[in-house]
């Protein structure tokens, strides 16, 4: 044996950057995360962004074709039925369908996790109450509750936002109550409140540290199920109305024309699914990140 | 002299149930079945017993952790309860813990200098942060910790800095009595020495009383005052730690103390017969007597009390009355 060892005498090889790069940021997140940036983008900036208005009509250029398919650069998505750039509306859609989620599941975080806690700091009867809440949201179907409450209440963007923050919060009470529990019996938890904290900062600086990464991934496996929620409401006419636009709304007034103009749906669709499947990846793998741990 | 902290008949006993699932028949857990002891102003009670003998629920006890089934803790002349209420809150700026597992007892998403600072910010909420970041800092002085730890989290730091941390953090309001639970049984021989000394030196500069829990006897006999020897939820002898250590009284003292290694001396070793402890079956009579070498029919019969003799302590019929038991 008469290797000769490298140059640094090191045993420890260099790894190659840009392995060391991709093994930390996957490519499949980087897209992920490229694609909401330009819906966070979007949804900052869309009237500057959109080339026309969302509500103007060209109706001597309706239903043209994208550009590729016989259309031109004038519309690069194409035109709908009454001539209206099917981009320009995109751009206004994911703006309008990702405001409606992020509130709706910030709504629905907020409700579950303090349910949950109060659930677990109390215990007894309040848990109790709190338990049977969460059953009788999980027994009912949600989408007919929000279609009953959508026609007793009329619709604006408002109520639909907070009927949507009514969705999932059970799920996330459930495991927030059932990780504070857990918690609230480790040594950290114990030791803090042998030190007569207050349940505040037992439950705000303590717990919910140590939980959030557990519930942000619910967050984001939410996000994603509020969007198609609100799509499957505007497509039965329930949801966001004309001539206000939203992905799901554009899908079910696109699909009309399913034959003739297959890209008035299509376009739409699209974003449902690169949106709802980048969030899913992004929570599934800032669960990793966020365990110290785990580093 | 009145005692910083003084027990009286102090129990706790837990409903269990015995094997059997839903059909077992339900039975009472004796942890801790009536303890006295004293601990006055700047001294030291050593608590030894095996596993299981009740010693970490006399610790919970004494801070007001858990009630107790029955006796009292004062503290300071005040009782220590188990409620959580604002006399409750104030006993905790005097009386501080140090855990057995530092690593389970630290929170793992917050530096440490924040989790030290953490007693100060409760219990003193109008304290500018910048004073509290300087008192942070002299006690991690104090214990021994570079102030480049300050940031770090638990799971960064070795298993005697996190200890110092756990140490640094009861020392953190100046406490009357520090209650240590096995504070060096999950660290290494050679960091126990340093945390133990470090231990002293505190106790020492400060000045508190302590309550030091260990299985180890080498450990309480350096640190204690006096020590006390439990069994089954009972103490069964106390005195100085030299007395205990080197002429025990009670028999089961005189197992324990065999039992410490001593190097180039082949010494007669008292090997335990019988069951290990249960709490649950308590035995009748002295709770020692299925194992005790020496025990007689009234060792089976009677409960020995806790006789006190100028210092010394101990609960057994043979060592405070030879005489009726040569009678028998």
């Amino acid at each position: 044996m008469t290797t000769i060892p490298d140059d640094s005498g090191s045993v420890f090889t260099a790894k190659n950057r840009a392995a060391a790069f991709f093994q930390s940021w996957p490519p499949g997140i980087l897209l992920a995360l490229a694609w909401l940036a330009m819906c966070a983008l979007l949804v900052a900036f869309a009237p500057h962004v959109a080339p026309y208005d969302y509500l103007a009509m060209d109706l001597r250029a309706r239903l043209t074709p994208p550009v590729f398919f016989g259309g031109d650069w004038a519309h690069p998505l194409g035109t709908d039925e009454l001539g209206r750039d099917v981009l320009s509306r995109l751009i206004t859609s994911v703006r309008i369908s990702l405001v409606i989620a992020f509130l709706s599941t910030l709504i629905a975080a907020t409700l579950g996790v303090s349910l949950g806690f109060l659930a677990a700091w109390f215990r007894g009867r309040v848990e109790q109450v709190v338990l049977m809440l969460i059953d009788a949201q999980a027994a009912m179907p949600f989408m007919i509750i929000a279609l009953a409450m959508l026609a007793f209440l009329g619709n604006s963007l408002p109520l639909l936002v907070i009927l949507m923050g009514f969705y999932g919060w059970e799920r996330i009470a459930r495991i927030a109550r059932g990780l504070a529990i857990a918690a609230s019996e480790q040594g950290y938890a114990t030791a803090v409140r042998d030190l007569g904290a207050t349940p505040w900062r037992i439950y705000g600086r303590h717990i919910l540290p140590n939980i959030a990464s557990t519930l942000i991934v619910s967050m984001t496996l939410n996000f994603p199920e509020v969007i198609l929620l609100e799509s499957g409401l505007s497509f039965l006419g329930l949801g966001v109305q004309p001539p206000m636009t939203s992905l799901g709304n554009m899908v079910g007034y696109g699909r009309d024309y399913i034959q003739s103009a297959p890209w008035i749906m299509l376009a739409p669709a699209a974003a449902i699914v690169l949106t709802t499947l980048s969030i899913s990846m992004i929570g599934d793998w800032l669960r990793d990140r966020f365990d110290p741990t785990l580093r | 002299m009145t005692a910083l902290l003084s027990v009286r008949g102090l129990k706790r006993h837990y409903p269990v149930r015995r094997p059997g699932g839903l059909f077992g028949r339900p039975a009472t857990l004796k942890a801790v079945d009536g303890l006295d002891f004293d601990i006055p102003a700047g001294r030291t009670l050593g608590l030894v017993g095996e596993s299981g003998c009740g010693k970490s629920t006399t610790a919970r006890l004494v801070l007001g952790l858990v009630p107790p089934s029955a006796g009292e803790v004062r503290f300071d002349g005040g009782l220590v309860t188990a409620k959580h209420d604002a006399a409750w809150r104030r006993q905790r700026r005097r009386m501080q813990m140090v855990y057995q597992d530092p690593l389970g007892a630290l929170d793992r998403r917050m530096p440490v200098a924040e989790q030290i600072g953490e007693p100060i910010a409760i219990h003193e909420p109008g304290l500018p942060a910048a004073e509290r970041a300087e008192r942070v800092a002299e006690l991690m002085a104090q214990v021994g910790l570079g102030a480049s730890m300050a940031q770090r989290y638990p799971h960064e730091l070795s298993g005697g800095q996190r200890q110092r941390v756990v140490i640094a953090r009861a020392l953190a309001l100046d406490p009357a009595l520090l209650v240590c639970d096995e504070p060096v049984s999950a660290l290494d021989v050679s960091i126990q020495a340093q945390v133990l000394n470090l231990l002293d030196d505190l106790r020492a500069r400060t000045g508190f009383a302590a309550l030091f829990i260990s299985h180890d006897l080498k450990v309480v006999r350096q640190m204690s005052d006096r020590v006390a020897v439990m069994y089954l939820g009972r103490i069964v002898e106390e005195g100085a730690p030299e007395e205990v250590f080197h002429a025990p009284l009670h028999p089961y003292t005189q197992a324990l103390v065999s039992a410490i290694p001593v190097p180039g001396r082949r010494r007669e070793r008292i090997v335990l017969e019988g069951d290990p402890p249960n709490p649950v079956d308590v035995p009748a009579g002295c709770p020692f007597h299925p194992r005790c070498p020496v025990a007689t029919a009234r060792c089976t019969r009677e409960v020995p009390r806790l006789e006190r003799d100028a210092g010394r302590a101990v609960a057994c019929h043979l060592v405070t009355a030879p005489a009726a038991h040569a009678a028998e």
